[in-house]
């Protein structure tokens, strides 16, 4: 069967999108420790990705709150919460 | 004990996080007649919970009388396999036993569905529901916990039960827990297929509502510490593979690469042809076992459920929710005598803690201790499906050589794999030890 893209199978969950981000990158602490391509490997749902500029981009609307990224990523490069009550991804099933 | 504990409160208890663990503490909580607010940062109980694994669930019916008749369960397993995967072959251990399904040993389950019951038991025994609320922070006073605070809003109470999963905010900002290392972790990336129920049942072999659940090794994580998991809903099937963090940091291999990977392996794919993706999600599983279960308690604050690290993979089997709910009888049953004693320091809510150890949750995770430690070699994931393929294509493959006996055909296929006798003694003590 086909699953489609990442991005696509998102697309077919429930998310709740009115909260502000709930993930903030250092940037500087990101370049310092090269976490941004294992950020963007780990993450499950693709919410990373490694800009040409060495920068990582962060769709944080993606997340499926797993908390993958918080375990791994070196100290000081995430601030990570739960998004605010009631937003963010909604299993329908899980 | 302050002066004004017991007369300000809004709540008794306030439980964080609408899960098994935290709706099985409200229940008992609030059938035992203390006012309980059961708050979940999920806009309904049961959408920010997602599992991998089947709902071994005769701890319910301590708490819930005709769980598995009564709940929304999805099957009810009566078929384990365990499958050693490998490129291209794979051998099965399939063990199908009636006696699984009377009383019910265990049950698939989805969480959206079965969280939304148990939100509704407890509001049934007149705990307060309130969903769409992240606690922000605990509040403290003389280094006791006495409530919860989000935003502007605070909520004063005499103890809180931290619910809030593995990734327990609750816990951490509490001092209980600290980050964990990353060979204790794995996250879950999990699919769920829909297909008609009477494909499901013809394909993996099912009759009625009955189940099966796969615990996969082997050729699904590309090496990878961690495995496979596939197990049948009503009309769904629910699949994915489990990564220890540690083992996908250093490979350099991408999360959602495997899961693919693994669906659409040789012998995986079939089972889902056809079918709809339904769901995709992930989820933090607690893989270290006993060594990630600290201090339960502080003044006024019980931790229950995987906040605790409560979470169990013993190989053939994979447990958290009935561990979570276990903890939960264990806890409330503290939380109401301290309640009782008006007394919340640690000594009687240590009373949690022992009878947690006293209890099946931690005899069960002192007993498979070592299991992570064994499951963290990589014979178990590489070498041993490949061994037991060729002595089965030895057995099988009838090529007009003379056959020979079985123990034959095994020595042989043994001395071609990379294992040594030594590996296969040591294991075998091992596994017979740490399973």
């Amino acid at each position: 069967m086909n699953l489609g893209t990442i991005a696509e199978r998102l697309a077919r969950n429930r998310y709740e999108l009115d909260g502000a981000p709930h993930i903030e990158v250092d940037q500087q602490a990101a370049r310092a420790s090269g976490a941004g391509p294992l950020l963007e490997r780990i993450c499950p749902a693709h919410v990373y990705a490694v800009a040409e500029d060495g920068s990582v981009s962060l769709a944080w609307a993606a997340c499926l709150e797993c908390g993958t990224c918080l375990a791994l990523a070196p100290p000081g490069v995430l601030t990570w919460r739960y998004p605010a009550g009631g937003t963010g991804v909604l299993y329908r099933m899980g | 004990m302050t002066a004004n504990a017991g007369s300000e409160v809004d709540f008794d208890v306030v439980v964080v996080g609408a899960g098994v663990a935290g709706c099985v503490s409200a229940f008992q909580l609030a059938t035992a007649g203390r006012s309980v607010l059961l708050v979940e940062r999920g806009p309904e109980p049961g959408s920010k919970a997602l599992s991998g694994g089947v709902f071994y669930c005769r701890v319910m019916e301590q708490v819930f009388p005709g769980f598995a008749e009564r709940a929304p369960v999805e099957r009810v397993i009566t078929r384990n396999c365990l499958s050693f995967l490998n490129p291209d072959s794979f051998v099965n251990i399939d063990y199908g036993d009636q006696r699984l399904s009377s009383p019910v040993n265990a049950v698939s389950v989805l969480r959206a569905k079965l969280e939304a019951w148990l939100a509704e038991q407890c509001e049934t025994a007149r705990a307060v529901v309130m969903p769409g609320f992240r606690v922000d922070r605990l509040l403290l006073e003389d280094g006791r916990v006495c409530g919860i605070g989000a935003g502007e809003d605070e909520l004063r109470c005499k103890v809180v039960v931290a619910a809030d999963g593995v990734n327990s905010f609750v816990a951490r900002d509490a001092g209980l827990r600290t980050k964990d290392p990353a060979n204790q972790l794995a996250v879950g990336v999990k699919s769920v297929i829909g297909l008609d129920r009477g494909v499901i049942e013809e394909r993996f072999n099912l009759e009625g509502d009955q189940g099966a659940a796969y615990a996969v090794v082997g050729d699904c994580t590309k090496g990878v510490g961690g495995g496979g998991f596939m197990y049948t809903n009503l009309e769904s099937v629910s699949i994915g593979v489990v990564l220890r963090l540690d083992d996908l940091a250093k490979r350099g291999e991408v999360a959602s690469d495997l899961h693919d990977r693994f669906l659409g392996h040789r012998f995986i794919a079939p089972f889902l042809k056809g079918g709809e993706l339904l769901e995709y999600g992930a989820h933090l599983v607690a893989e270290g076992g006993q060594a990630m279960v600290r201090d339960l308690v502080k003044p006024g604050l019980v931790v229950v459920g995987e906040a605790a690290g409560l979470a169990l993979n013993t190989g053939l089997t994979v447990r958290g929710m009935d561990l979570a709910a276990g903890s939960a009888i264990a806890a409330a049953r503290a939380v109401d005598a301290a309640l009782e004693a008006d007394d919340f320091s640690p000594g009687v809510l240590k009373e949690y803690e022992s009878s947690l150890r006293a209890g099946f949750v931690g005899r069960d995770m002192e007993t498979f201790r070592a299991a992570p430690a064994f499951l963290e070699g990589t014979r178990m994931f590489n070498d041993y499906g490949p061994l037991l393929a060729d002595v089965f294509h030895g057995v099988y493959n009838l090529d007009l050589e003379p056959r020979r006996h079985l123990a034959r055909t095994a020595w042989d296929a043994f001395k071609t794999s990379p294992l040594k006798l030594s590996d296969l003694v040591q294991d075998g003590w091992k596994a017979l030890r740490a399973l």
